[in-house]
């Protein structure tokens, strides 16, 4: 316990000259750029900015998936000259039934569908009493939907990528949510409504002369937005789907001065709108966006280049933020915001400079009382405490961790509690040599004793603010990370480094009686 | 000049009978706990905005704020049963909306109503900044309610499990007890105090369980040891000399935790003020229970039962 081996003291002055060095990103620029800079980034609530949290609809993505299941099912049984009636989805049981046309064929139109089960089960075919059922498998729907996170995940950084935003982090969280963080950005309504939608185009054939408001088999009625909100019948069959955009842009409309969308089609988009346009010259076709029709030309010449221009009712804006949505692609599934909390700049700035005071005053406080109530040892403590600090940046710069307010908290109680062990031990000390022990043996018996308590206290607290950590969410979450790391910086410069600075202390002087 | 210490908290020489007052704390504190469960139930915790969902929207206008106009402003962007308070300074204003009611549309309702209100101030007086805006969805409020009390709950039986192993099981248990006396008290002060009970309440929570943990292990840590070394001492004789010999480390650590805190309460600006504030009274309250609750329980529970089991 008395004794250090010149490796040791090297090491533990090595490891305190290393914090010192990965602090040094936090105030200066790289000298160079082959060096490892790590810094601590600030949080939200200090720098300014909005954080979102957005959830997939899921129950969309099942209504999809048996929209297309039904699709495929119709196919299927046409091919094989079966007739089916009363197709019904339930998006809560995840179940698509029908009627064959006739009891009899029921094990045949089993038959025809089992090509639709798909490899590792994702539908499972079932006769109940008349009806067949398909039901979706429950782990493929959660697979589809960790896969249309990490899509979603993909299309909202190129949609906010394209907005300008500095530095935007967006990251999964649990199942089925996304967190978006903007710095700088305190009012985040533009990129709300940029990611809630799903932007998802279809080009499709208007039904012929459909009279009232029922729609012709195989058509919907969608509403018409250039023409406010009649409803219009429109085919089912998707002819040219927006995923074969290869770009689109804002630009004015060389004729009406107006603001309208560019795109053009990859080859196969081409040449499939290049077929439907010459078969269908003088009938309406309509462009579709998220189930509403933005607008429905009349097809005059068949348009073979590939390329074409929406003209809605568009702003700048509305035209600028659909090019750049058709660019990015649809969203898999619609997202909704459930969580914004937003900082102002000049907010942050001020909880920066509140928390840097207090921080600042709570620290001289502490060094002040370590030096009247402990003296010489007491100073030991103070440059642990220092020690402490910067040890504490270093590894919170060397994660790129971010600090927040909570954070910061954090860190002033952790130099609070890094004294209780300084104290314990100096207390300890204490009374060994009240006990008529020499210098030298009550030092060692402190240290000893201390030990344990140290390391009990220490791992009861560690223990505890590890199940914050996993447990807890937003602040709580900063505020047990600084913590945790805490102890860990604490536990060595208490345990190792102010007992250095007493040890050779006392071998330099070689003291008749400690200052305690 | 600073090579001998000039205080101390207490003479070494010193010896108080604390447990003479075992059953005084021990009714005190029963008292206050009861108190403050009333408290919990009438008037109960002011629930914030991570807990109770809606939006919060804090605003700097230019000169002092018009409370009529940016009332229109709301009424005329169907924002309805909006509060709005001043906070700080004249200019400063703060508006606070429930979640709208419960449908298909109300996480988007929630989202939608942020921005109305954005506008409307903006729209009653021209140059208004705001300064913070946020809005809790229903699901995620009351998920991050149940993930606050889960990891409250967790933090608990860590420290039972943990003291249980190190210590006895008297140990263990007297301490979380007062761990939960303590927490009663906490709350009960949330309540007079009208603080709002948040995430970042629930850190300051877990925070002076911790520090009360902490505590509780070196005084108990004192206690085994003199168990081992005075093996025919009467426990309550050991428990008076066990917390007489810590007193010293037990002031000295409360008194740098409520300095480091102290500053942040005072100075820490309206967000982590009441963090500190909650803190304070947690050190306080920490630092009284482990003298005088939970020596007297381990008292109660182990008088016949520590002593004995270690006799020779």
């Amino acid at each position: 316990m008395m004794y250090y081996s010149r490796p040791t003291m090297l090491g533990v002055l090595g490891v305190c000259f290393l914090g010192l060095l990965l602090c040094l990103p936090n105030f200066m620029r790289a000298p160079s750029p082959k060096l490892p800079w790590h810094q601590i980034h600030l949080g939200l609530d200090l720098r300014g900015g909005s954080y979102l949290l957005l959830r997939l609809d899921q129950q969309s993505l099942v209504d999809d998936r048996l929209q297309s299941l039904e699709d495929q099912a119709k196919q299927a049984l046409i091919e094989k000259n079966l007739g089916y009636r009363d197709f019904r989805k339930d998006d809560t049981a995840r179940t698509l039934s029908f009627l064959p046309r006739d009891a009899s064929e029921a094990q045949a139109s089993l038959a025809a569908l089992s090509s639709l089960t798909g490899t590792g089960n994702e539908v499972a075919a079932a006769l109940d009493h008349d009806r067949l059922v398909l039901t979706l498998n429950e782990t493929a729907l959660k697979a589809r939907a960790r896969e249309a996170v990490s899509q979603s995940i993909e299309i909202v950084r190129r949609r906010i990528d394209a907005t300008g935003a500095v530095d935007p982090e967006i990251t999964r969280q649990g199942d089925d949510r996304i967190v978006v963080e903007l710095p700088g950005i305190s009012d985040p309504e533009h990129i709300k409504r940029l990611l809630g939608t799903t932007a998802k185009m279809t080009f499709r054939l208007l039904a012929g002369s459909a009279g009232g408001n029922i729609a012709p088999p195989g058509a919907t009625m969608l509403p018409d937005l250039s023409a406010g909100n009649t409803l219009l019948p429109v085919m089912d069959h998707v002819e040219v789907d927006g995923a074969a955009l290869t770009n689109a842009g804002a630009t004015i409309d060389q004729q009406t001065g107006e603001w309208a969308v560019s795109f053009s089609f990859n080859r196969a988009g081409a040449s499939a709108f290049a077929r439907t346009t010459t078969q269908n010259v003088g009938r309406r076709f309509a462009i579709v966006l998220d189930n509403k029709v933005i607008e429905a030309p009349v097809i005059r010449t068949p348009i073979t280049q590939g390329n074409g221009q929406i003209t809605g009712n568009f702003n700048a804006q509305a035209a600028t933020d659909l090019a750049v949505m058709l660019r990015a692609g649809a969203l898999p599934a619609p997202l909704a915001v459930i969580e914004q909390r937003s900082i102002g700049p000049s907010l942050g700035a001020d909880s920066i400079r509140a928390g840097a005071i207090s921080l600042g005053i709570g620290f001289v406080l502490v060094i002040l009382f370590m030096a009247f109530f402990y003296g010489r040892f007491g100073l030991y403590a103070n440059v642990a405490l220092l020690a402490n600090l910067v040890l504490m940046t270093a590894i919170l710069s060397l994660f790129e961790a971010t600090l927040t307010l909570p954070g910061m908290a954090g860190m002033l109680l952790t130099l609070g509690m890094a004294v209780d062990a300084n104290i314990l031990i100096n207390e300890r000390i204490r009374e060994e040599v009240k006990r008529g022990r020499t210098p030298l043996a009550a030092m060692q018996a402190g240290f000893e004793r201390a030990s344990s308590t140290i390391i009990d206290s220490n791992a009861t607290a560690f223990l505890a603010h590890v199940m914050l950590f996993v447990f807890g969410t937003g602040p709580v979450r900063g505020f047990a990370l600084t913590i945790t790391i805490g102890i860990v910086t604490t536990l060595f410069t208490t345990m190792l480094l102010s007992r250095l600075l007493m040890v050779r202390w006392y071998a330099l002087t070689r003291p008749t009686e400690l200052p305690v | 000049m600073l090579s001998r210490p000039l205080f101390r908290f207490v003479r070494e020489d010193k010896h108080i009978p604390f447990m003479r007052g075992r059953f005084a704390g021990l009714a005190t504190s029963a008292i206050l706990s009861a108190l403050s469960v009333v408290l919990f139930f009438v008037p109960g915790l002011k629930l914030g905005l991570d807990f109770h969902g809606g939006i919060v929207v804090e605003a700097q206008t230019q000169g002092p704020a018009d409370f009529d106009k940016l009332r229109h402003a709301l009424a005329a962007h169907q924002v309805t049963a909006a509060g709005l308070q001043k906070f700080g300074a004249d200019n400063d204003v703060l508006i606070q909306l429930d979640t709208p009611p419960p449908g298909p549309k109300q996480e988007a309702a929630t989202q939608a109503l942020v921005d109305e209100v954005r506008h409307a101030v903006v729209e009653a007086q021209p140059g208004t900044q705001v300064l913070r805006a946020d809005a809790v969805g229903a699901s995620v409020s009351s998920e991050l309610f149940r993930n606050g009390l889960l990891a409250l709950g967790l933090s608990l039986v860590m420290i039972l499990i943990y003291i249980w192993v190190r210590f006895e099981w008297e140990f263990a248990v007297s301490a979380v007890i007062t761990l939960v006396l303590d927490l009663t008290k906490t709350v009960g002060f949330l309540a007079i105090t009208r603080f709002q009970f948040d995430l970042v309440m629930v850190a300051a929570i877990l925070t002076i369980l911790g520090y009360s943990t902490n505590d509780k292990v070196v005084v108990y840590d004192r206690v085994r040891e003199n168990l081992r070394k005075y093996r025919t001492m009467p426990l309550r004789e050991l428990l008076d000399l066990s917390i007489n010999e810590t007193l010293n480390r037990t002031l000295g650590t409360s008194m740098t935790v409520f300095l480091a805190a102290l500053p942040l309460a005072v100075f820490g600006g309206h967000s982590l003020s009441g963090f500190a504030t909650v803190m304070l009274f947690g050190i306080v309250v920490g630092t009284s229970s482990s003298i005088f609750i939970a020596a007297p329980l381990l008292l109660l529970m182990g008088e016949k039962r520590l002593r004995r089991s270690k006799a020779p």
